[in-house]
């Protein structure tokens, strides 16, 4: 993943729906004051909300790290959904549209790839699993990267 | 860096240098402050331009004080980016060019290196040459992170102009009450089918259109990609409540689209953009009578 | 037209208009709140059923997965109940994003506004005032 790190923005706590609130509405502030557009904003807070959520339900509980990042004239905002849970198995599978193990419509993991411009995702079978996304608010033309 | 006698005393030029930026930071910013970088940027106080200069001076002396002078990248450098993009960005709207910028940057160090040989009146020759070499370096660093801000500031100038010539091609039509239409002409990649449906979805709410064309007759080349973006902004004008018509698939790009094994099979497509507003028309509950023989050919 | 505005939810009100429930859905929603809502719709449908069911989601900001499989899934139940259910007013950042997302809502009924969707269910109902398009 690209990108210097700029700052650290805030680190939120995900142990109830409520906190997916806190989780949208801090995404959407932040993104907001690093010029992204709407739709961007939009994708993003979007994404913010399906990984939040899995951290919750599948994860047992986490947390959010937002950091704003730089890459040249770009800037960006990445955020890290960490959790001590029972980590994925077969994470091909869990990016596959359809896949759930919980009660969902399991478009969550490869949705929210969908969102963002950088996805990463590590888990460790009884560790626990972290998703890293990034978004760049200065989207100049030059194609992005198509997912799959 | 060779050790120096001096260094006994455990002082390094970067130290020192740090020191002195510490010491002297109300000094420098206040001469600062009467150069021209600051005087042209800051011209609604000089209050606002001394504190201006007192924060590039603090940014300085932390890069110092790390003894990172040669790198743009130091943690001092990030903090007042933003500070020098707005003051380069002030200085190009006066029409002054990244070198032009950069030599008024270079026109910070003297004022500087003055003060530095007068705060420093007990050092040995060599240590104050050591000092100076070290500050000139920093500033030398300086001029080189405002230029590739204001480099970058050129470059975001550029895409932002290249969205705006997206967006300029990209016209959403009102071809009747309820009914918009784009007329895509050339290649649609990804950024553009981003603007064109951005731009269409725009248009249905402000024009409340039931109605959403999406004429391809111009568009040379129809590939996996492209339809699945066409598919996109089908499903995307359905959900705001709208329909949306595709039209001019020429039959090469309709045997494309078969080859693909692609399924347009949801999606309304027409012929032409005639066609698809005579539809459009008539779900809206409007008739069209052809009053004259021989009807409305192509001219 | 009997204007009851029930407040049996614990956020978000069901008004209902005439034979039609209309629920306009604003800001960040709780996905306790969306869930209340959901069983909210399905009781007043049962204690006195109705035509059509419309939420206005003009105001929303986000629609993810969990909120947009609620919109399905009071739009299921409630053609279980013999009502239409339309959702009105996505906005176009909203809209894109769920496509994007893969969730494009193939068994939802949408209209422009509020109105709009009021306009639609009129002309299908038996008993509303027919508007047939010629």
């Amino acid at each position: 993943m690209s990108g210097t790190v700029a700052g650290v923005e805030a680190r939120m706590p995900i142990r109830s729906d409520l906190d997916l609130v806190w989780v949208r509405q801090h995404v959407r502030r932040a993104a907001a004051a690093l010029g992204f557009g709407l739709v961007d904003q939009t994708k993003l807070v979007t994404a913010a909300s399906e990984l939040a959520r899995n951290t919750l339900v599948y994860g047992g509980g986490g947390e959010m790290a937002a950091e704003h990042v730089r890459d040249g004239r770009a800037q960006g905002l990445r955020l890290t959904f960490s959790d001590r849970g029972p980590g994925i198995a077969d994470p091909e599978r869990a990016l596959s549209d359809g896949y759930t193990s919980g009660g969902g419509l399991g478009l969550g993991l490869g949705g929210a790839r969908r969102l963002v411009h950088d996805f990463s995702l590590d888990s460790t079978p009884g560790v626990g699993t972290t998703v890293t996304v990034t978004s760049w608010a200065v989207r100049s033309p030059r194609q992005r990267e198509e997912p799959r | 860096m060779p050790e120096h006698e001096t260094a006994a005393e455990q002082t390094t030029p970067a130290s020192d240098v740090g020191r002195f930026l510490h010491r002297r930071r109300e000094q420098i910013a206040q001469r600062w402050a009467d150069e021209p970088l600051f005087r042209t940027v800051f011209t609604v106080s000089r209050d606002e331009a001394v504190e201006a200069g007192r924060v590039l001076v603090d940014a300085l002396a932390q890069v110092a004080e790390t003894g990172r002078v040669a790198d743009t990248d130091a943690a001092g450098f990030t903090a007042v980016r933003e500070q020098l993009t707005g003051m380069v960005a002030s200085r190009a709207r006066f029409g002054l060019t990244s070198g032009q910028v950069s030599t008024e940057v270079d026109g910070l160090r003297p004022p500087a290196v003055t003060l530095l040989a007068a705060d420093l009146p007990e050092a040995t020759p060599e240590h104050l040459r050591e000092c100076t070499t070290l500050l000139t370096v920093l500033m030398g660093t300086l001029r080189l992170v405002v230029l590739e801000t204001s480099l970058s500031e050129g470059q975001a100038l550029i895409d932002r102009q290249q969205l705006e010539l997206m967006e300029a091609t990209t016209p959403v039509i009102r071809l009747w009450d309820g009914i918009v239409a784009v007329p895509l002409i050339g290649t649609l990649d990804s950024a553009r089918s981003q603007v064109v449906m951005e731009t269409l979805l725009e248009s249905v709410v402000d024009q409340q259109a039931r109605f959403a064309i999406l004429d391809i007759t111009g568009v040379p080349m129809v590939d996996s990609l492209v339809a699945q973006h066409l598919m996109k902004t089908v499903a995307a004008v359905r959900l705001m409540g709208a329909e949306c018509v595709v039209s001019g698939i020429r039959p090469a790009i309709a045997q494309t689209i078969v080859h693909l094994g692609l399924d347009l099979g949801t999606v309304v497509t027409r012929s032409s953009l005639a066609d698809a507003l005579a539809y459009a028309l008539k779900r809206l509950g409007a008739d069209i009578v052809i009053a004259a023989p021989g009807g409305a050919g192509p001219r | 037209m009997n204007h009851d505005l029930s407040l049996s939810s614990a956020h978000v009100p069901v008004l209902r208009l005439g034979d039609v429930l209309l629920i306009t859905l604003q800001g960040d929603l709780h996905d306790g709140t969306a869930e209340q809502l959901q069983r909210d719709i399905a009781e007043q449908i049962v204690r006195s059923p109705v035509t059509g069911v419309v939420i206005d989601i003009s105001g929303v900001e986000i629609v993810d997965s969990f909120l947009g499989r609620v919109l399905a899934e009071i739009a299921a139940s409630s053609r279980l109940l013999a009502a239409q259910t339309v959702v009105a007013g996505m906005r176009p950042a909203v809209a894109i994003t769920l496509v994007e997302l893969g969730l494009s809502l193939p068994g939802l009924r949408t209209a422009l506004s509020t109105e709009a969707a009021l306009g639609m269910l009129a002309t299908a109902s038996p008993g509303g005032p027919r508007r047939e398009p010629r």
